[in-house]
């Protein structure tokens, strides 16, 4: 199916310090290759800079998957009206399963902000925020030290390394939300709000932080960004298949024998992926149940679909799921499939932002039909009628929460309506024939 | 809102934190925070002041620290802006606690990768040591959360007390770090077992040269 992706060799990784073995201050990170000559890279020019990205396959790493050069252009390359542009760095990971920008930020945060740099230079922007999730507490520390590193160097701030140009970097730190991941959302709590989604459009590169010109990339996008220009957009494009390129860091969790964060090419088979880094399945391949190949929001994908399925965008798209975020979520036999689905529904109902009545309402009533579809207290017709609710919320709310909410839903009626169906039937068998009123 | 957290008299908490200001240490800090964002937009300030305000009611009050209304009034005064927009924050993100809470706040994550690793057993350990979800016990140690995915996936089941992470629990492990931080000893913070950070257990399979050394992989481009 797939076709054969050649082992990444450990020179082709891009965070080379991802379990933090060795310092992650500005020294060591220099003598890993982190701001070494960055001047160069920003003498390539803004839009040269724009095309290399374009040109390197890479797309979004923050779930959607939008090709970032692209996004990139989209930004104005000149400000009519004074308005300055900025960049927002998505580093709100909340989406179960995902823990790689959390690994970047404190391992190797030099890479993140040379990044900063690099991107907020060639779309043109005034400033970089890092919107870093408030439950990373120590890693929140590390960045905040790590910048003020970079200021001492004189590689941001004013002349940034000797360039030219004026860039400065934030760090702000969220408090809690899940749906602050969504851009609009992500603007709305840097303002100073409740991160309540925007409409679109206005798209945030027309109007976004304070009423200007942003673009909110996720971390990982950002911080591969100096490697690639270093290396050649051809280089990162030789990892992956078509329109799918490059290397990703994967977080496999869940019944592995040893769970763990790896980079590895795009489209590596998912049996190859956990053989090779996570020492197998807990209890053997013959032991997988299920895999959410993308984290909480994708649909899960049975055993037999997934072992040799390539892992990337397109890949897992084919099988109905996604790549998302590359958290792989693994359940051996043991799972309790439906509570496990169930257990996402009541993340979405507690992380539902509460504007969109779909979502708000919606959320709750699927986690309170699927808890019962978890006991069996429930009748046959209300799969299907909760399939239907799914769809109604799917799609008609303005942030895609509706959506991640929806599918993983759909996933588990998808593959497992006869475990349902077994518990419903069961639970019927069981229940304590009523004696009739005399 | 059956589990909505109960908040002191408002008379009383007006009695001890209408006072509230900041301590010169932090007076200093939420100026710099200020000025990370632009000239009029200091509405921004509003999540970090915040945190800083909770954290300073906590040392005051040898908590985690909670948000009273009076601080957030300050707040509001500081930013020139309206209460109601203070509150609204305060109230939409889960960080900002709206009720006091213990000297330690465990906060246990439930959600489906910790729960495949074993957040039950975590939640039992908890339950062993008198602790109840959504409570404070009686002698105002600990405060026990059920929280959402907090972003350590691979080292689940995991748990955050107070600003430290506790990561691939067991039932043991995390009986053990109840026990510690109740005799006033610090626990070993991050992963319990023999592992470095996310790193497969047993030793990296990949880049193994930076175990020892700060390799630059340069060389061999």
């Amino acid at each position: 199916m797939s076709d054969v992706i050649a082992p990444l060799a450990d020179k082709d990784r891009i965070f080379t310090n991802v379990y933090g073995f060795q310092d992650w201050g500005i020294d060591a990170a220099m003598k890993r290759g982190d701001w070494d000559n960055t001047k160069a890279l920003l003498d390539i020019g803004q839009d040269e800079i724009i095309e290399r990205m374009k040109a390197s396959g890479l797309r979004g790493r923050g779930g959607a998957g939008f090709p970032t050069g692209m996004k990139w252009s989209f930004m104005p390359k000149e400000s009519k009206d004074g308005r300055p542009s900025f960049l927002v760095i998505n580093a709100d990971e909340s989406e179960p399963g995902s823990c790689k920008d959390r690994e970047i930020i404190r391992h190797d945060p030099h890479k993140l902000i040379e990044g900063a740099l690099v991107a907020g230079f060639a779309m043109r922007a005034r400033a970089a925020y890092i919107y870093i999730r408030g439950e990373f507490i120590y890693e929140a520390k590390v960045l905040f030290a790590a910048v003020e590193q970079a200021y001492e160097k004189g590689f941001l701030g004013k002349n940034a390394c000797g360039s030219g140009y004026d860039f400065d970097v934030f760090v702000h730190r969220g408090a809690g939300a899940y749906i602050c991941g969504e851009e609009t959302a992500q603007i709305e709590s840097l303002e100073g709000k409740k991160g309540q989604p925007r409409l679109k459009p206005p798209f945030p590169a027309g109007a976004g932080l304070y009423g200007c010109p942003t673009t909110v990339n996720n971390v990982e996008s950002i911080a591969v960004s100096p490697t690639i220009l270093r290396r050649g957009p051809e280089w990162f494009s030789s990892f992956g298949r078509e329109n799918n390129k490059g290397t990703k860091l994967f977080q496999i969790s869940g019944h592995v024998n040893k769970p763990c964060v790896v980079e590895e090419s795009m489209g590596i088979s998912f049996k190859e992926l956990i053989d090779r880094h996570c020492g197998g399945i807990r209890g053997g391949w013959d032991n997988l149940l299920a895999v959410i190949p993308g984290g909480s929001s994708v649909p899960l994908v049975p055993a037999a679909q997934i072992m040799d399925a390539p892992m990337d965008f397109d890949g897992l798209k084919a099988l109905g799921s996604g790549l998302g975020t590359a958290a792989v979520i693994v359940m051996d036999k043991s799972t309790d499939i439906v509570r496990a689905i169930s257990r996402l529904s009541y993340f979405y109902k507690h992380e539902s932002c509460g504007q969109c009545t779909p979502c708000r309402e919606g959320t709750g009533w699927m986690w309170r039909v699927m808890e019962r579809l978890r006991t069996g207290e429930a009748d046959i017709g209300e799969i299907d009628m909760l399939h239907e609710v799914t769809k109604q919320v799917e799609g008609h709310t303005i942030c895609a929460l509706g959506d991640a909410a929806a599918w993983p839903i759909q996933g588990l009626i998808r593959h497992f309506r006869p475990e349902i169906e077994r518990r419903i039937n069961e639970n019927k068998g069981s229940a304590p024939v009523m004696e009739a009123a005399e | 809102m059956a589990d909505a957290v109960h908040i002191p008299d408002e008379a009383e908490t007006r009695a001890r934190w209408g006072n509230f200001a900041w301590t010169a240490d932090n007076a200093e800090q939420a100026r710099k925070v200020i000025a990370r964002y632009p000239a009029g937009r200091q509405q921004s300030a509003v999540m970090p002041l915040l945190d800083l305000a909770q954290r300073q009611v906590g040392e005051e009050t040898q908590t985690q620290g909670w948000l009273p209304v009076p601080v957030m009034e300050y707040i509001a005064d500081q930013l020139e802006m309206p209460y109601m927009r203070v509150y609204e924050v305060a109230t939409f993100y889960t960080m900002y606690n709206l009720a006091p809470v213990g000297r330690y706040h465990v906060q246990v994550c439930g959600t489906t990768p910790c729960m495949l690793r074993g957040s039950d057993d975590v939640f039992s350990a908890c339950k062993n040591k008198g602790l109840v979800k959504g409570g404070t016990t009686p002698d105002g140690l600990f405060t026990l959360t059920e929280v959402e995915c907090l972003g350590a996936c691979a080292n689940a089941p995991m748990v955050q007390i107070n600003d430290d992470n506790y990561e691939d629990l067991t039932y043991d492990s995390m009986s053990a770090i109840l026990d510690d931080l109740a005799a006033g000893k610090q626990p070993r913070i991050g992963p319990q077992i023999d592992r470095q950070t996310s790193c497969p257990e047993g030793g990296p399979t990949t880049l193994r040269e930076m175990v020892s050394e700060n390799h630059d992989y340069r060389g061999e481009w």
